[in-house]
């Protein structure tokens, strides 16, 4: 019993989370990870274009709520979506034809590209605060929760209730679905394949007769569309705030970096390490271990590795020491 | 002539590599281009692909001028290149690979995949290996089979046997007699001089970017200057 | 040429600065110049890393905020009883974390063909540090408790507030070591990337350890180099120098209250202008020396440098260094000059990003262009609200006040700021990508 009552509260406060906010940075990483593999440049606009994306999604849900229409127990966000996304896509695509498209003729180094996504980063910043404003808006709607606490306890009659957000469930079914149709895409199909080809030899995909104006479209496209899914699912679990996608483009870099830049599936993968890690090791497992030992432990320290404070700073620190030891990522040889 | 390449001049800024070079080529032979270390063959080679810029001279390849197609153009009229270095990639399956070679024909490839294998038989079994796992003799013949993936009416080689031993490197000739037999023009530059010119229809010699000497293949192993000074002897 | 550029350059922004005097106020325009000031000492640091070496530092948050930490750390008095408190438990802690950082340093170069180093290290990290917060909890806890309100922490030395300008800058070398030596052999883009997050670990620690920094509860009325506007307020001197700088009416109360003000944002513009043009001196000596040259070489051929037998991780750990070290200077003049620290406030746009768009506009690789750099993008990013509004207001006349699109807009004012900030930074690296002052070629 006791052994049932802490393996729900870790999934409550570790598995669970680290699973969700893990899904929300492996959509962004894997963002990242095509525009460098293809573009070869770190996208420092990506946090900002994420905020741009979910903002986009937020007033189309507002606008569709104004009509009365909604999805019942589902957020109306998920009907938004599309219109998002497409939005997006226009602006991603406006960007790479007005700015990176002469740095690419130009063939500039790849800091100059870094530097002018710096100014694309600040030109989203202001289009989003000055069109939604900075504060932290809410546009979950529906049902909160797919199982709650008080009925779980009720059903099983055990201490420690599981509680399941409808948020949790939406972003990791959407995850699947996503990635799943991406790696379909990048493994099954010919457009696909000529994607990883260009990443991997841009001069023999050249010289294969790939059009890289075509694969260089796709892949804003693509990487919009996760943008805009990883910042709308970032949202509907917490809360959309302009300032907090800009900070998580950090754990998002960190994750990609982790999976060894420009591999996909490194970077799906260096999501779920950098969410699981960050979660895991400011957890204070006062509780858990409370039901796991035979004895009362009347300890007033928190059983807790680094305090939640330091977050973001276990996203970094293991990112410092993937650079150090495997500056290829940890996944390396695993190409999609 | 099927392929021919006419008085080509150019190179990178103010330094000439090449200077009024000219090399042909028909279907079904072999041609090779050889010479000293930076005599410009790659960048004579180069030049006939659209990969530097020329100063003068002309590329016609079936009767039609397109020394002003880019290289991509080229490529979509049949002209195949398997690069010196950097020639497969390593991140895709030997099947992509192929597939990746025929990306600009649109009609069923499957066939084709096959006569492939049919024609490299020891890449057949990796198929679904990343094409970075191979060694270097089947990394070399999955570049050629890439190559050949968009049935091309003339192939360029750029040092097909840099850097493999003499086994894997009489392999690939004998592979690149067997395309010959494909009715296809092979144009290749070769840095071991004797084994090329023992399979090649024909040679071309360049010294310091220009044309130095021009035969068929027996001549030029028989001639005694050409062996003192280029073949060792 | 060149020269007349510049001078050119700065006389017109002398005049921006002059009209802003006269049409907003002459405490504006000072505060402008001030932090002008600032912000060019800011962007010649940068400059000195990207400039000269070509090392992309995304982390200048972090060494601005250390600069400003320092502040805390020189100025403030000492808090007795903090110190009675804990003070014993946080000195153990720190010869624990110099006794751990020994033991890893000692394995390192000991044992460096060991095939698990690496993991022994990893393991000896991972272990003590809850043993680290076990030794520094109780201590921590003792500090934090005392008089909360407006102490909790250890305070500082209590010295004059100029020395903690020279310690600023001396810490910021000393994290510039550690992370140049972890990460300068890395690509740029890594470089980029890894010094933004570190920059992001630093700050965090500044923002949660309340008993050194007290955190985000801000430490407020640092000391000054400059004195007080209550103090001249009541000074005899004072009225009669107002007094006769004020010659044609008389001079009321409320003049006096306004031109104190105005003459302490002098005496920190006349301090900050005396520092700039100092660090200007030693930083032209030290590019123009046959050391700034080779710096250059290594910048625009590596592979050369290399050929030639240069050092060049070392040689470019010496310039990261002091380039942070600049960078922290001008942090803790930022925070001496706010006269409060509050490390919640540093952000990568604002103390990394903008300082980035100041170089790059002002012109990487000439020290001039960094410091009109600072000044032109300082003089935007303040003055782009009134403009905006400006704007705002001539292109909206046609709607009523009241139109929910106008207020809108209006509200939005402050974020026109980094509309402006991208919107130039695009244009410049399109179209004058060397900048408004291009470096100097020099013949060799």
């Amino acid at each position: 019993m006791d052994f049932l009552n802490a393996l729900i509260l870790l999934s409550n406060f570790v598995i669970v989370p680290s699973i969700t906010y893990g899904s929300q940075l492996a959509l962004g990483a894997i963002g990242v990870t095509l525009i460098y593999g293809i573009l070869r440049f770190a996208n420092f606009a990506y946090g900002d274009l994420m905020a741009f994306g979910t903002m986009c999604v937020i007033l189309f849900t507002w606008l569709l709520k104004s009509w009365g229409v909604n999805l019942g127990i589902f957020p109306t966000a998920l009907l938004a979506l599309p219109f998002g996304i497409t939005l997006t896509i226009i602006v991603s695509l406006f960007f790479d034809k007005t700015v990176f498209e002469y740095y690419r003729n130009k063939k500039s180094s790849p800091v100059t590209f870094i530097v002018v996504s710096l100014g694309i980063m600040f030109v989203l910043n202001a289009v989003v605060r000055i069109i939604i404003g900075p504060n932290d808006i809410v546009f979950m709607d529906g049902s909160r929760f797919i199982i709650s606490a008080v009925d779980f306890k009720e059903a099983t009659g055990l201490l420690e209730g599981l509680t399941i957000k409808s948020t949790q469930v939406i972003t990791i079914i959407t995850t699947s679905l996503t990635c799943f149709l991406l790696f379909n895409f990048l493994n099954k199909t010919k457009t696909g394949k000529s994607m990883r080809a260009y990443s991997n030899n841009e001069d023999l995909a050249l010289l294969s007769g790939i059009d890289p104006n075509k694969i260089i479209l796709i892949t804003w496209i693509i990487a919009s569309i996760l943008a805009t899914i990883a910042g709308t699912l970032y949202g509907l679990d917490k809360s959309f705030k302009p300032f907090t996608y800009f900070n998580n483009l950090l754990p998002i870099f960190a994750a990609t970096i982790v999976g060894g830049i420009g591999n996909p599936l490194g970077a799906f993968y260096g999501g779920f390490v950098i969410a699981f890690s960050e979660i895991a090791l400011t957890y204070a497992y006062k509780k858990f271990i409370f039901y796991l030992l035979p004895f009362s432990s009347d300890s007033t320290n928190l059983i807790q590795y680094i305090s939640t404070d330091y977050k973001f700073a276990i996203s970094f620190a293991i990112l410092v020491v993937v650079l150090i030891f495997k500056p290829q990522g940890i996944f390396k040889g695993k190409v999609i | 002539m099927f392929f021919k390449a006419n008085n080509l001049s150019g190179g990178y800024g103010e330094v000439k590599v090449i200077e009024n070079c000219n090399f042909n080529v028909n279907r079904g032979e072999i041609v090779s281009i050889l010479g000293p270390n930076g005599a410009g063959k790659s960048s004579a080679m180069k030049a006939m692909l659209g990969m530097l810029k020329l100063e003068s001279g002309t590329v016609v390849l079936d009767e039609k001028d397109i020394s002003n197609f880019n290289t991509q153009d080229r490529i979509k009229l049949g002209i195949s290149f398997v690069p010196q270095v950097n020639n497969i990639f390593t991140e895709l399956t030997v099947n992509e690979n192929l597939e990746m070679g025929a990306f600009t024909s649109s009609d069923d490839i499957k066939d084709k995949i096959e006569e492939m294998y049919d024609l490299f038989p020891a890449i057949k079994e990796k198929k679904y290996q990343f094409a970075g796992e191979l060694s270097g003799g089947q990394r070399q013949q999955v570049a050629i089979a890439r190559a050949l993936m968009n049935n091309p009416s003339i192939l360029m080689l750029d040092e097909p046997t840099a850097g493999v031993s003499p086994v894997v490197m009489q392999e690939i000739f004998e592979h690149i007699i067997q395309i010959k037999e494909k009715n296809i023009a092979i144009l290749m530059v070769e840095q071991n001089a004797n084994q090329a010119l023992k399979i090649s229809d024909r040679g071309y010699i360049l010294v310091t970017g220009q044309n130095a000497y021009h035969g068929t293949g027996q001549e030029l192993l028989n001639d005694p200057e050409i062996r003192k000074t280029f073949l060792g002897g | 040429m060149n020269n007349i550029d510049a001078k050119t350059s700065f006389t017109i922004m002398g005049f921006l600065l002059l009209i802003v005097g006269i049409l907003q106020s002459w405490g504006v325009a000072f505060s402008i110049l001030n932090l002008c000031l600032i912000s060019a000492i800011m962007s010649m640091g940068v400059n000195i890393q990207w400039g000269f070496a070509g090392l992309i530092n995304f982390g200048v948050m972090g060494f601005l905020a250390i600069g400003g930490l320092a502040t805390v750390l020189i100025s403030v008095p000492p808090v007795v009883e903090s110190w009675s408190a804990g003070g014993l438990g946080i000195l153990l802690s720190l010869i624990f974390l110099i006794l751990i950082i020994y033991a890893c340093l000692f394995i390192n170069k000991r044992y460096s063909k060991y095939k698990y180093k690496y993991h022994l290290i990893f393991a000896i990290i991972i272990l003590t540090i809850p043993v680290l917060k076990l030794i520094s909890g109780p201590s921590i806890k003792l500090i934090e408790s005392i008089n909360p309100a407006a102490q909790g922490y250890l305070g500082g030395l209590g010295l004059p507030i100029i020395f903690s300008w020279f310690v600023g800058g001396l810490l910021s070398a000393a994290l510039a070591f550690v992370i140049g030596k972890i990460c300068l052999g890395l690509r740029s883009d890594y470089l980029a990337i890894s010094t933004l997050l570190i920059s992001g670990i630093i700050v965090s620690v500044i923002k949660h350890e309340e008993w050194l920094s007290r955190g985000v509860k801000n430490v407020i009325g640092l000391k000054r180099p400059a004195p007080y506007e209550v103090d001249l307020q009541n000074s005899e001197w004072f009225i009669n120098l107002i007094e006769i700088i004020h010659f044609w009416s008389p001079t009321t109360k409320g003049i006096i209250i306004s031109s104190s003000g105005i003459f302490v944002k002098i005496c920190f513009s006349v301090i900050f202008l005396i520092t700039l043009l100092i660090l200007l001196y030693l930083s032209e000596r030290a590019v123009n020396s046959p050391w700034g040259r080779m710096m250059r070489a290594i910048r625009d051929n590596e592979t050369a440098a290399k050929a030639m037998g240069k050092n060049i991780v070392k040689q470019q750990l010496n310039i990261f260094m002091i380039g942070s070290a600049i960078i922290g200077f001008a942090g803790a003049m930022l925070v001496t000059y706010d006269g409060l620290f509050t490390p919640s406030s540093y952000q990568p746009l604002r103390y990394t990003f903008l300082i980035w768009v100041m170089v790059l506009l002002g012109g990487s690789g000439n020290n001039y262009g960094a410091i009109l750099g600072g000044f032109v993008v300082w003089f935007i990013w303040i003055e782009s609200a009134p403009i905006a509004l400006f704007l705002i207001n001539i292109f909206t006349f046609f709607l009523e006040n009241e139109n929910i699109f106008k207020i809108h807009l209006i509200e939005s004012v402050p974020y026109f700021r980094y509309l402006m900030m991208g919107v130039g930074l695009l244009l410049v690296m399109r179209y004058k990508p060397e900048g408004l002052l291009p470096e100097k070629k020099i013949k060799f």
